[in-house]
């Protein structure tokens, strides 16, 4: 019997993160656990018994990916005192800079992009 | 209908209630979303949210007891974020060949949307403690968390506000990109997973698999940057 390719890649996702919030307690790093555990990771995918396991679990999870902001997005419930004291400013905020983030990110990446593919292959 | 009072108060205290809730109420937003030709403004988040939080409200359901219930799904975001070296890997070539243009787009976007949403913020007067939870909004919740807390914000409110800047960005990028002209789809998808993280990056993949593709890797860039700089800006000033 072969173990099931979702289980172990998930193992590996647990592992890499377990390794990543420990590193960055024991080291007092500024990156959160997760972040080290990705970076882990990303050095592990290049060996076929990693890889082939963590697509399976990472496409399942990535999928449902907006799935797992909600349990976070409720609690908005339970900030209403603020929401209703500040919240025409903070949508205000949220929302201006929000498209601050995506026109700028866009543009410079517009631009970047035109010039290095006419610029040729290096 | 006393049995019935009875059982109901008795299946809303268990964590059994939280998950089945979310589960079931996002399924029926996804099946809406779906019927309305995937439009942007019937994100399956933002219904779900507001359902959710109507339904507790009207039941007089605390969210601590919720959350019992849906924590055993808001846990997952945490090996999501190390799933995330999945899409990344896919794309090294990509990465590598465009690195400067990624990064320095990564970097420009990153920055203006956390400066801007403190700036704007600030000279709208609110206060000290808002504006170190609004500074890592761009980023995913469980990260956005991390860097509120290092930054002297409150954790729970710089998820909720990671949430809602995911929301806007799902909701209103496409209206906004087509004001400005002509965007290639893995602009686009780069921009939202910059600007809107996971929900933002749910969106594009929705629309285009190429804009998909890019949103995960801008995802991705966005954590490690974020997590790195924002703190270190912030000792600084």
């Amino acid at each position: 019997m072969t173990a099931s390719p979702l289980l172990t890649g998930l193992a590996w996702l647990l592992l890499c993160q377990s390794i990543g919030e420990a590193t960055s307690r024991l080291a007092h790093l500024p990156l959160p656990g997760p972040v080290i555990g990705m970076l882990i990771l990303l050095l592990l995918l290049r060996w076929k018994v990693v890889r082939e396991p963590v697509a399976a679990a990472a496409d399942a999870l990535l999928a449902h990916l907006s799935l797992l902001f909600v349990p976070v997005g409720v609690g908005v419930m339970t900030h209403m005192a603020l929401i209703s004291q500040y919240g025409l400013r903070l949508l205000l905020a949220l929302v201006l800079s929000t498209w601050i983030g995506l026109l700028v990110t866009a543009l410079v990446l517009r631009a970047t992009l035109r010039r290095s593919d006419k610029a040729p292959a290096a | 209908m006393t049995d019935f009072v009875q059982l109901w108060v008795y299946l809303s205290t268990t964590p059994l209630f939280g998950l089945t809730a979310t589960l079931l109420v996002y399924l029926l937003a996804q099946t809406v979303y779906g019927w309305f030709g995937q439009a942007p403004w019937a994100n399956p988040v933002l219904w779900t949210v507001l359902l959710l939080a109507t339904l507790l409200s009207l039941s007089g359901t605390p969210y601590p007891t919720y959350f019992s219930g849906a924590q055993f799904i808001h846990f997952l975001l945490g090996p999501a974020v190390v799933a995330l070296a999945w899409p990344l890997w896919q794309r090294r070539e990509e990465v590598r060949r465009r690195a400067g243009p990624l990064l320095l787009a990564a970097l420009a976007g990153g920055a203006s949307a956390s400066a801007s949403a403190v700036a704007i913020g600030w000279s709208l007067g609110l206060p000290d403690e808002l504006l170190r939870s609004l500074a890592p909004k761009s980023v995913t919740a469980p990260v956005a968390m991390g860097i509120a807390e290092q930054l002297g914000g409150i954790p729970a409110l710089a998820a909720v506000f990671a949430v809602l800047t995911g929301l806007v960005g799902a909701i209103s990028a496409k209206y906004l990109f087509d004001a400005v002209g002509a965007m290639p789809a893995r602009v686009r998808g780069f921009a939202l997973g910059t600007a809107s993280h996971g929900i933002g990056a749910a969106r594009a993949l929705h629309v285009d698999a190429d804009a998909g593709a890019y949103a995960g890797l801008a995802l991705g860039l966005q954590v490690v940057l974020a997590a790195l700089l924002i703190p270190l800006i912030a000792r600084i000033l």
